[in-house]
């Protein structure tokens, strides 16, 4: 039944089968959390609502499918790992809300999660929307900034010398490490943040556009020159342009980094964002918060992560044998 | 010195080039170079790998700069590169993040005068036979195609001369047949004055009106030919191979 996959992306098998025990085993979690009686005082209603709209989005997508062959086979694709989710969330359930093995406050079941997450959604929201603020503000100007000294560096002999020992030695900080400096500098806990982020993914930028400009090859530059070009061109048009691939390559790091320094400015004396809500959280021993916190950051994060990748593919569409990810 | 004819385009005078190893030792790639290029005509230089040839070639573009001697474009002295001076390397060092087209424009471009000339494009892209290709990225198409693209790029600027280095070195022998077909449909098109670094002897004879001869340590013009063969010669034909027979002789 099991035919092999003959998409290079889509590799796993492309049955009906598991595609229907995938919905099924969506529907027994669903079914468990409904019938089997809670041990733990848990509103489970949101927690069902999720995993029925869960299986009704598959269904409809697998409707939707049937003429977009490439959707049907990411379906299909994806089955056996939701299969095994609809099974993770039946135990991790009967463990916890159902019959209370795994103990609260530090071991909450996916009902209580999503409950929380139901009853706070406006702090959470609110939260994640200045995480996200002090993310990009922090981030862009890291990234601007980075992009300008990298071009410095890597194009001008005299920027090089004199500034290039001074971002070799900074940029091997972690940029937390300025925390207790950032914040009698910095008027509040945001632009200190801000200041951390930027410091967290000027370097990285920088060093890869540095690195990427001095790559260009001298052919490129002969051809230009031979062309007609002027100096400007030749940065412009040919040295930048050759350094793309290493300034996502930099900007990549940079996000993750930023992401890592987000978390920790936020815990440490923030008094907004995600990071603080965990830590506020903890304070109250509501863990359920935590993971729903937590839970959010990855969501945010890959989206974050997702949105880069899609740019780059695009900007980076000359590249020979750039395998789309997603 | 501007006594030269009125054809004159390029007039390379007592041209020497030294260059020094790592351990301070001095080579001399070019010693005492003299030779004239004429408009519109299509002259080969020939000769053992190490002989200078491509050093020479840099020279007149502009890429590198002599010792010794005087070199002369229409009676000027050659001051660094310009678009005047066209080059086609061995690789087609095409810029990967551009289009066919894009790479094509880039001497307008590069000149601010994409405008005005924009037309000209179309009219290139037809002339090396890529039409169907103008949006294609460099990873997508071949190496003879890429080199195509590349000889179209440095006409586009319509320069008083070609410089090729070893266009076609890098092809395999059924492209390489295939392209110095059209680089001679190119030259018989525009009329454009080209030099042609290459190792075959056959492609000069078949290409050129006149063939260089280079020897080795130090690099210089030993003897030149005029190609004295119908046209386009006839590589099976006696005459063009008692011709090669010349020529080889004379590379001993």
């Amino acid at each position: 039944m099991a035919v092999a996959g003959h998409n290079i992306l889509y590799w796993k098998p492309r049955s009906k089968g598991w595609f229907f025990a995938s919905v099924a085993s969506l529907i027994i979690a669903w079914a468990e959390t409904t019938f089997v009686p809670n041990v733990q005082v848990v509103n489970t209603i949101p927690y069902r609502l999720l995993l029925l709209g869960g299986i009704v989005t598959l269904v409809i997508l697998w409707i939707v499918s049937g003429k977009l062959s490439q959707l049907r086979d990411k379906l299909y694709h994806q089955s056996q790992f939701l299969f095994a989710v609809g099974l993770f969330l039946t135990g991790w359930d009967l463990l916890s809300t159902k019959s209370g093995i795994l103990r609260i406050p530090f071991f909450p079941g996916p009902a209580q999660i999503i409950a929380v997450m139901a009853r706070e959604y406006t702090v959470l929201l609110i939260s994640t929307a200045y995480s996200m603020r002090l993310f990009f503000v922090g981030l862009v100007t890291g990234t601007a900034l980075g992009l300008t000294t990298g071009i410095l560096i890597g194009w001008y002999r005299q920027w090089n010398y004199w500034l290039f020992p001074l971002v070799k030695l900074t940029g091997v900080i972690p940029a937390v490490a300025w925390m207790p400096i950032a914040i009698v500098i910095f008027p509040n806990s945001f632009t200190t943040g801000v200041f951390l982020i930027t410091i967290a993914s000027w370097f990285s930028v920088a060093f890869m556009v540095a690195a990427g400009i001095s790559s260009t090859p001298k052919t490129y530059y002969e051809v230009a020159k031979t062309l007609g070009a002027n100096e400007t061109y030749l940065l412009v048009h040919v040295a930048i342009p050759n350094a793309v691939p290493s300034i996502f390559t930099g900007v990549s790091t940079a996000t993750g980094l930023s992401f890592l320094t987000l978390v920790i400015s936020e815990m440490v004396g923030a008094k907004a964002g995600l990071g603080w809500y965990i830590n506020w959280a903890k304070g109250w021993s509501a863990y359920d918060k935590v993971y729903a916190s937590i839970i959010i950051m990855a969501i945010a994060f890959s989206l974050i992560l997702a949105l880069l990748s899609a740019v780059r593919n695009h900007v980076l569409r000359w590249q020979r044998g750039i395998v789309k990810t997603s | 010195m501007t006594t030269d004819k009125d054809n004159t385009l390029i007039s390379l005078r007592h041209v020497g080039r030294t260059y020094a190893d790592t351990t301070g030792r001095e080579t001399m790639a070019l010693q005492d170079v003299n030779l004239t290029i004429c408009k519109g005509e299509f002259i080969s230089f020939v000769g053992p790998s190490g002989c200078g040839k491509t050093t020479l070639l840099r020279l007149i573009a502009g890429l590198d700069v002599p010792q010794s001697g005087t070199l002369l474009l229409e009676g000027s002295p050659i001051d660094g590169p310009s678009h005047e001076r066209g080059y086609v390397f061995q690789q087609a060092a095409l810029f990967p993040w551009k289009t066919v087209e894009e790479n094509i424009a880039l001497g307008l471009k590069a000149r601010h005068i994409y405008r005005e000339k924009q037309h000209l494009i179309a009219e290139y892209l037809h002339i090396i036979g890529l039409e169907g290709f103008k949006g294609a990225y460099p990873h997508e198409i071949s190496g003879g195609m890429a080199q195509r693209v590349a000889i179209a790029r440095a006409l586009i600027n319509e320069p008083k001369v070609l410089l090729m280095d070893e266009p076609l070195g890098a092809l395999d022998a059924f492209t390489r047949l295939e392209l110095q077909e059209a680089l001679r449909r190119v030259w018989e098109k525009t009329g454009t004055t080209i030099v042609l670094v290459t190792h075959d002897v056959d492609e000069a004879i078949y290409l050129s009106n006149r063939i260089a001869i280079f020897t080795a340590r130090p690099g210089r013009i030993s003897v030149v030919f005029d190609v004295d063969l119908p046209s386009p010669p006839d590589r099976d034909h006696p005459d063009f191979i008692a011709f090669r027979r010349r020529i080889l002789q004379s590379l001993h």
